[in-house]
């Protein structure tokens, strides 16, 4: 087996357990969507041309409540801009890629096709340096199972009850990814403020309280580290 | 809203998504990043998401769960031990929806808080 065909089928195969917590919440997404007033297709096109599902699921509310375009592009922009720091922190390993690559990947980058290949990133390269194979094969995964996921939501709509608790399936994911991020004591620090005023921001609007915390937690991280190194 | 303005928008959506995942990866080698802002992205992932979960686990309608009233808080946090045990994304997907489950079960069978 090629390098390339390794390391692509290690990114599905190091995201097949997250996906068993997507794809409920992509069926919850496609439901929803349809019982705000989205036409079967805009609400399957919405997976496949924004594909950021924090967002698709405000957008969905947005729409149902006659939103302004200008606000929902904006609250969209809003919800994934954490996505800027994924980018940035993923930056250097793909900056010896042709443009396309760049911007296929960079369609791709999701939150969980990011922690789970920025775990491979951290693991020594093979030769030749295939390890962007990782990242297409865990985004195509995941990009597969969310399309897939919404057809499922579109078409069985809103009958599936609330009682079974679906939408509980994506802080679970999170949780198990979370877990897999605290390797050193600054990133537990980091995770710990960052939760902290999250929790005590929640109410501010645009997900605000969300930047908030996350610029806490990551100083927090950075400062921890720092301390931590000059002990040495 | 017609069905062409619902078009437009979401190709907005998806052209503003796009170029902040593409930003950085863009961009990586014509702008230096200080040493400091470089050390602080690793802890990018454990920050958001905290930030994503504790709300959504510890929060119902807006305000902390009082302790025992929320199944999802107990499922949440068992979830949580179950993660950092096992390392198993599987494992605690499974098993927190299991507690939920669980839990729903129990509280559904206490007798009556009284007052």
């Amino acid at each position: 087996m090629t390098t390339r065909a390794r390391e692509f089928g290690a990114g599905v195969r190091a995201q097949l357990p997250i996906l068993v917590g997507v794809a409920p919440f992509g069926a919850i997404y496609g439901a929803l969507a349809t019982g705000a007033g989205l036409a079967p297709d805009a609400a399957q096109a919405m997976s496949a041309i924004v594909f950021a599902g924090s967002s698709q699921f405000v957008a969905t509310s947005l729409f149902a409540a006659a939103t302004p375009w200008p606000v929902i592009i904006l609250t969209t922009l809003i919800v994934n801009v954490r996505h800027l720091w994924y980018s940035a922190s993923i930056a250097p390993y793909l900056a010896h890629l042709p443009a396309r690559w760049k911007l296929g990947l960079a369609y791709l980058l999701t939150d969980e096709a990011y922690v789970v290949s920025m775990q491979r990133y951290a693991a020594p390269p093979p030769t030749p340096d295939h390890r962007h194979w990782h990242l297409a094969g865990s985004g195509l995964a995941l990009w597969l199972t969310w399309q897939l996921a919404t057809a499922v939501g579109v078409f069985v709509g809103t009958r599936v009850p609330a009682a079974w608790h679906l939408d509980f399936a994506l802080p679970l994911t999170f949780i198990a990814l979370l877990a897999t991020s605290l390797r050193d004591r600054p990133a537990c620090f980091a995770a710990g403020i960052a939760g902290l005023v999250a929790v005590l921001t929640a109410g501010l609007p645009y997900q605000l309280g969300l930047v908030f915390a996350a610029v806490a937690g990551i100083s927090v991280g950075a400062v921890a580290r720092r301390t931590i190194e000059v002990r040495r | 809203m017609s069905a062409g303005g619902v078009w437009l928008i979401l190709f907005g959506m998806g052209l503003v998504t796009l170029l902040v995942r593409l930003s950085f990866i863009a961009l990586w080698g014509r702008i230096a990043l200080p040493q400091v802002v470089h050390d602080a992205l690793r802890y990018v992932p454990p920050a958001v998401l905290a930030a994503i979960i504790a709300p959504a686990v510890l929060l119902h309608d807006g305000r902390l769960a009082s302790a025992a009233g929320q199944p999802r808080l107990w499922a949440g946090l068992l979830a949580a031990l179950i993660a950092w045990r096992t390392r198993s994304a599987l494992a605690t997907i499974v098993g927190g929806m299991a507690a939920l489950f669980a839990i729903e079960w129990l509280v559904a069978r206490l007798p009556a808080w009284p007052g």
